[in-house]
């Protein structure tokens, strides 16, 4: 009986083990991959040209690898749609917290969170059809389908991760630290912004931030509405160009190179550049909650 | 546990005040108690009232929490309210710095004056309210800040912008809430890192901040230890020259130390509201009390 006991102790937590290592692993399996596609760019071309360079010129001869117009059309779109979202988020969650009335609150999240579970492709048909002509008019552009719609889309994708989770925060803000504050004299509203929106900051700095790791990863949207123009955002009206993202170059363009050919390296470094952008967003979203966390 | 050993640390005012329990005792008792009208103690009458509650009436919903309580509170006293958990005291309190409208679905019957003035007027404004009424809750909260942050929390809603004006107030009030020592070289960090004592000085220097008239305690030593609880009584026995104090204890012994008038609430059966049974002098309710309500619970016969 006893025997038995141990025995089955032993399998569940072997079976665990192999469960955790086997994902640990695939994980790291597919990073090595990436950087030993990405690595082998360097034998063809230079990291800093590719880093610096300001062309993506990829199928002529001799081919130029900038990355840099990807890289800042990335970083153009995910600020559009940052600017956009958080101020809205975060507004919508203090609502949601701390002044609608119960009942609205427990309709308006779940549905809110239906928003995280519409495709992307939807989102990004709607972006196209939708909202690129009423941009292109509203501004008077030659195109619709520039950073700015590209970000508006992103921002309304981001949202719902933004609202829920800040709203998880605020709310979780233990109601004495609201007595304290209305028992002293302060008005809701200077309870809300003096004492509970602080409490709760960390935990909004992190949706805030797994928002933006949402967007700048969002590959669907972003090539179907950014215009997916390989231009230099050079000054503010490039806002209201096309350009084209990281993740946007590598959808359209990793099912037309050459296997092994420097292009297909080229992709895989771009990829590398993502991944390094996102892991620094993940990390500083990690540490901020873990600080939070601490702070409880 | 007799009634003597309830005094310990509390001085009758009159040798021979300590009454044999037999006199009190009163006839054909079970009584049941329609609210008692406590008129300020004998030998008050010198003593302003600060606070009042005339006929008040007290419901959550449609369940009636308090029944026609009448209470004086008179000004630089400490009034305590003892009583069995769930008899109406925090309830009490509450209804005096109007808490009781963040729960929702309350209603009060009769008056609560403060300076004679109803406060629960329509156009009594609530914030100013509860600027003079503060409050000590039971468990310390103080805010996620600094220390130094939070007891210029209550100046700095009140427009107090300049830094030496509130470094002299954190200052002061630390200093009457007898933290200042202990904390004058931390005043930057965090105030969750002091001690569970330490904390509730905290609240009451940040109550004591924006200069209340009144401070309300509601067991405000419940969640520290005997020394802590030493330090705020040595507290309380000095604001009370400059403030009312009303303060729900759970501690007999306490009340009969710090407090010069106590009421006695209970709910005398279950689904009732709570009332008030008795009211008067501290060093009557512990050794003469006229009801024998009072006396079995303040005897620890039960409650």
């Amino acid at each position: 009986m006893r025997k038995s006991k141990k025995l089955s102790e032993l399998l569940i937590s072997k079976t665990i083990l192999a469960c955790g290592v086997f994902a640990i692993g695939v994980m790291l399996l597919i990073f090595v991959f990436l950087l030993k596609d990405a690595v082998s760019l360097g034998g063809s071309y230079s990291f800093l040209d590719f880093l610096t360079g300001r062309n993506w010129y990829p199928i002529s001869t001799p081919p130029v690898f900038g990355a840099l117009p990807l890289i800042l059309g990335s970083l153009l779109v995910t600020a559009i749609a940052v600017v956009i979202a958080v101020p809205l988020g975060v507004g919508t969650a203090i609502y949601l917290a701390e002044i609608a009335p119960a009942w609205l609150r427990e309709t308006m999240k779940p549905a809110i969170e239906v928003i995280a579970a519409i495709p992307s492709v939807v989102l990004g048909f709607i972006g196209l059809t939708l909202m690129a002509p009423f941009i292109q008019s509203l501004f008077n552009i030659n195109t619709g389908l520039t950073a700015f719609t590209g970000g508006l889309v992103l921002a309304f994708m981001a949202l719902p991760t933004i609202i829920s989770i800040a709203e998880d925060a605020i709310t979780s803000v233990p109601r004495a630290y609201r007595q304290g504050s209305l028992a002293l004299g302060a008005t809701p509203w200077q309870t809300t912004s003096r004492v509970v929106v602080p409490a709760a900051m960390s935990g909004i700095s992190a949706s805030v931030m797994l928002g933006i790791g949402r967007a700048i990863g969002e590959t669907m949207v972003v090539l179907m509405v950014t215009g997916n123009a390989a231009v230099m955002p050079t000054s503010l009206d490039s806002i209201f160009k096309p350009v084209r993202t990281l993740t946007g170059t590598i959808a359209q363009e990793m099912g037309e190179t050459v296997f092994q050919s420097p292009h297909y390296y080229a992709l895989f470094a771009v990829g590398l550049i993502l991944f390094v952008i996102t892991f620094i967003i993940n990390w500083i979203a990690d540490v901020v909650l873990h600080r939070y966390r601490e702070a409880e | 546990m007799s009634t003597e050993s309830l005094l310990d640390g509390w001085k009758p005012t009159a040798p021979g005040d300590v009454t044999p329990r037999e006199e009190s005792k009163m006839e054909g008792s079970p009584v049941r108690i329609e609210g008692v009208r406590a008129a300020a103690a004998p030998g008050t009458a010198s003593v302003r009232n600060k606070v009042e509650l005339k006929d008040v009436s007290f419901y959550y919903g449609d369940f009636k929490a308090l029944d026609d309580i009448t209470l004086d509170v008179p000004e630089n006293q400490v009034t305590a309210l003892i009583g069995p958990s769930g008899c109406g005291k925090s309830t009490v309190l509450r209804l005096i710095n109007r808490m009781h409208e963040e729960i929702g679905h309350t209603r009060v019957e009769g008056q609560v004056l403060l300076d004679g003035r109803d406060i629960h007027d329509r156009d009594v404004d609530v914030v100013e309210l509860r600027s003079r009424v503060g409050e000590i809750f039971q468990k310390p909260n103080p805010f996620p800040k600094s220390i130094y942050d939070n007891i210029a929390y209550g100046p700095r809603l009140m427009g107090v912008r300049k830094k030496d004006e509130l470094d002299d107030i954190v200052e002061r009030s630390l200093v009457q809430a007898a933290l200042w020592k202990e904390v004058k070289n931390k005043l930057g960090n965090s105030a969750m890192d002091l001690s569970g004592g330490q904390q509730q000085r905290l609240c009451i220097a940040r109550t004591l901040a924006v200069q209340p008239e009144v401070i309300l305690m509601d067991e405000p030593c419940s969640a520290l230890d005997p020394v802590a609880t030493q330090q705020i009584e040595d507290t309380i026995e000095v604001l009370k020259e400059d403030y009312t104090i009303i303060i729900v204890t759970h501690n007999m012994q306490q009340a009969a130390r710090i407090s010069q008038f106590t009421g006695f609430m209970l709910v005398q059966e279950t689904g009732e509201p709570g009332r008030l049974v008795e009211y008067g002098a501290t060093s009557k309710i512990f050794t003469m009390p006229d009801r024998e309500e009072t006396e079995n619970y303040i005897t620890g016969r039960f409650g």
